[in-house]
């Protein structure tokens, strides 16, 4: 196969500071806006796109669109008061936010949640995971002009958001893990309707691998684009199926476990050719390797117990000084939540540092020169960033 | 976490070791020995993965608390370095050469609190806010509520009532 | 002011020189139109009857609400069979639902994609944050009453509100507008200077023409 050979003495030479010498009255540069109002975008960001014919020469992206403030706004309620708006910070999969914070602050005050509230939140945890790669799956199809993927998952998803309701209430913002355990047990008949909602999964799935993974269309599109090169993992801080694309097995479920991890049977699913098809079949992989842990967990789960240890007042609760910095490993990379108290009833500074701060700024400015126009959007939603978890 | 403290302290002056957890712990460090002791950490004893690079104001003791979190996957441990700066004119050296992601953490630490990094690519970008002309909103001096208030017009109706107040008022309408 | 908005001589391709003002040549220069009803009410009833069976809705996610409309495109909600579909550009939309909270960085594009939809358009905000502000009722980033800003015509509370909840909405606006009372774009209209005026408040750095036609 004869590979097209651009023509390089078009391109713009360096300066000496390392950026590229554009000179945007020559009209030979255009600047495009992929802006907040775009189907094409994962949420509400922007690419500046400097192109060249067709090719992009230099990108820029612009966050902030969904600011709100939250560590600001965390200084000023307590600590009981701050859980319900954790779960906003990250919209499709919030309850990761729920998790670190609860366990940040568990550990400041030295209080630990009973076992049957580690088994429920590893439970939902996993829920979470699939419900946000059925999301990546539609959009990574849709971007390529597959839409019927995007269907398929969705309505998965909403069989398995009618689970989250089943047990927390609630379909999109739980708020059911808090500091000190969980808020309910699970109701009766729970386990046989989750399997029928993991079985119709795993159909889906087949029907998924056989659409998207094995179309001629999709494969020559997306074996060999967007290719992260294994050195750049460190210095760019890649972390989950980012950085398990290309050979480096980073999972923090095995690295540094937390909740039950330890006592579930799995292995970190990884890919060696680091390109958008890579990072996408793991990604399905990793589907199939939670609905498995889903199974395990209901299997293994304590049926008794009691689900949230004895709090202090929480009307009065004050955590004495100190700093700790929680990680677990969401649908995207690891997710952390460093927590600084200072003796008062309210947090000094709540930081959150989602994946997608790292993936979708410094990485994908680097990774988006020389690529085509149509190729943007596929490499964008391969990187799976979710824009509100890196202005918060 | 202990020896690996103690064999730091040999090289670099450090501070006192707050062990967190068995495999977290923080340091203090003055500002001039950071940057040789990142670089050491990351070359020497593998802590290669930058965490986070934030900043906790103490206005009260009118320092901020740069806190670089460093992570070494393979021995499983963190490593915390915290540097104390001055919070006025606050500026730190920029790390972006040790590792380029840090350039975006330094950008929004540049926007939010005003600790200045010189040299680190965009640093005066607006990275989040648009038209800003306030401080940098982060400080504990600014006040969100009342920016918030004066700013934006809020809908009428929204009364707050203190419980306790109320039910006083509703079970002893005379008073007392 | 950004350099591709100044004023400035450009070469084109062929060597011919033109001076472009990005501010005053792109846009229309006059302010919005109240546009009447039809002379005939029957005429104007059966308009309103085919536009509010054919509601298209503006695609874009301003906030946390975009998760909710998702599952509306798939068979198990179905917004398609009320005649909603979403569509890519403002250009070809009628309903801009504002899903949630805004920014005061979105309100900016939010307000360029409104004012480039044709009249009649309609306005739902969805959620609490558009009603009181909602959870960030002290944020200094995120406006507290969308009223200010753009003609609104319905609010679904909520938070999220559930896919449910946005078709029992679209069925509410659907009454609305045969009614006769789906009059934002005019009410815009008529008050053009009060909205700028607010808009203008909040949005510091105005580096659009007033009127984003």
């Amino acid at each position: 196969m004869v590979l097209y050979q651009p023509d390089r003495s078009q391109y713009p030479s360096q300066k000496a500071d390392g950026s590229l010498d554009i000179d945007l009255t020559s009209g030979k540069y255009l600047k495009l806006w992929q802006g907040p109002q775009h189907p094409g975008i994962t949420g509400n960001m922007s690419l500046e796109l400097t192109v060249c014919g067709d090719e992009v020469v230099e990108a820029k992206t612009h966050v902030g669109y969904l600011h709100r403030g939250f560590e600001k706004l965390m200084e000023r309620r307590t600590f009981i008061q701050c859980f319900p708006i954790v779960c906003r910070i990250c919209v499709p999969e919030p309850d990761f936010n729920e998790y670190c914070y609860a366990a940040a602050v568990e550990e400041l005050a030295g209080i630990v949640a009973p076992e049957r509230a580690d088994w429920i939140r590893t439970l939902i945890l996993e829920m979470g995971r699939i419900n946000s790669y059925m999301m990546y799956l539609g959009g990574q199809a849709g971007s390529l002009g597959q839409g019927v993927i995007g269907q398929w998952t969705t309505y998965v998803r909403d069989l398995m958001l009618d689970r989250f309701e089943e047990l927390t209430g609630a379909r999109i913002y739980h708020m059911f893990i808090l500091p000190g355990g969980v808020r309910d047990g699970l109701p009766d008949g729970f386990a046989g309707r989750m399997e029928d909602t993991l079985q119709e999964i795993e159909r889906t799935m087949s029907d998924v691998y056989d659409v998207m993974f094995c179309n001629a269309v999709f494969k020559k599109r997306t074996v060999g684009v967007g290719y992260i090169d294994p050195a750049l993992l460190e210095p760019y801080g890649v972390t989950g199926p980012n950085a398990r694309a290309a050979g480096v097995v980073k999972d923090v479920r095995k690295d540094q476990p937390y909740l039950v991890y330890p006592q579930l049977d799995f292995e970190p699913v990884v890919g060696h050719d680091s390109d958008i098809f890579t990072r996408a079949d793991v990604r399905r992989r990793d589907v199939l390797v939670s609905i498995d842990l889903v199974r395990q967990i209901i299997a293994k789960m304590p049926k008794t117990g009691p689900l949230m240890t004895k709090l202090p007042n929480v009307l009065h609760w004050k955590i004495p000084r100190g700093e700790t910095y929680i990680r677990g490993e969401c649908s995207r990379g690891e997710y952390g939540y460093y927590l600084v108290t200072d003796g008062s009833g309210y947090p000094r500074r709540v930081n959150v540092r989602g994946p997608s701060y790292t993936h979708a700024v410094a990485l994908l400015e680097r990774l988006i020169v020389n690529v085509n126009i149509s190729d943007v959007a596929a490499l964008m939603v391969s990187l799976h960033t979710y824009p509100p978890e890196i202005e918060r | 976490m202990r020896t690996l403290y103690a064999e730091l302290n040999k090289r670099f002056p450090l501070g006192e070791l707050t062990v967190q957890r068995e495999d977290l712990g923080f340091i203090t460090v003055e500002r001039e020995h950071l940057r040789a002791l990142l670089l050491h950490l990351r070359d020497l004893e593998g802590f290669t993965h930058l965490v986070l690079l934030t900043a906790v104001d103490w206005m009260e003791e009118g320092v901020f608390q740069l806190t670089y979190l460093l992570s070494d996957r393979k021995k499983r441990c963190d490593l915390g370095l915290r540097v104390m700066i001055a919070r006025d004119g606050a500026s730190m050296e920029t790390i972006h050469d040790v590792w380029p992601t840090a350039a975006t953490y330094q950008r929004e630490l540049c926007e939010m609190f005003g600790i200045d990094f010189p040299g680190s690519p965009g640093v005066h970008d607006p990275f989040i806010l648009e038209g800003w002309t306030d401080i940098p909103p982060y400080r504990r001096e600014f006040d969100t509520k009342k920016y918030a208030d004066e700013t934006f017009t809020h809908r009428a109706g929204r009364e707050t009532n203190d419980p306790a107040e109320y039910m006083k008022k509703q079970l002893y309408p005379d008073g007392a | 002011m950004k350099d591709e908005l100044k004023k400035r001589i450009i070469t084109g391709p062929d060597g011919f020189e033109f001076e472009v003002d990005p501010l005053n040549d792109y846009y229309c220069d006059a302010p919005p139109k109240v546009h009447p009803p039809a002379y005939v009410k029957i005429v104007e009833d059966l308009f309103n009857w085919a536009r509010s069976e054919s509601i298209w809705i503006l695609g874009f996610g301003t906030g946390c609400g975009a998760i909710e409309m998702r599952p509306l495109m798939t068979p198990r909600f179905d917004a398609y069979r009320y005649g909603v579909q979403w569509r890519p550009t403002p250009r070809q939309s009628n309903l801009f639902i504002i899903s949630g909270y805004l920014s005061v960085k979105t309100l900016k594009r939010v307000i360029r994609s409104y004012e480039q939809m044709q009249s009649p358009k309609y306005v739902i905000g969805l959620g609490s944050c558009t009603i009181n502000g909602g959870m960030y009722w002290d944020s200094y980033n995120t406006i507290k009453k969308l009223d200010e800003y753009l003609p609104v015509d319905l609010y679904i509370a909520g938070c999220m509100p559930r896919p449910e909840a946005l078709l029992k909405g679209f069925e509410d606006l659907k009454k609305i507008i045969r009614a006769g009372e789906g009059e934002g774009a005019n009410i815009y209209a008529k008050n053009f200077d009060w909205y700028k005026a607010n808009q203008k408040k909040v949005i510091q750095d105005w580096d659009m023409p007033d009127y984003n036609w």
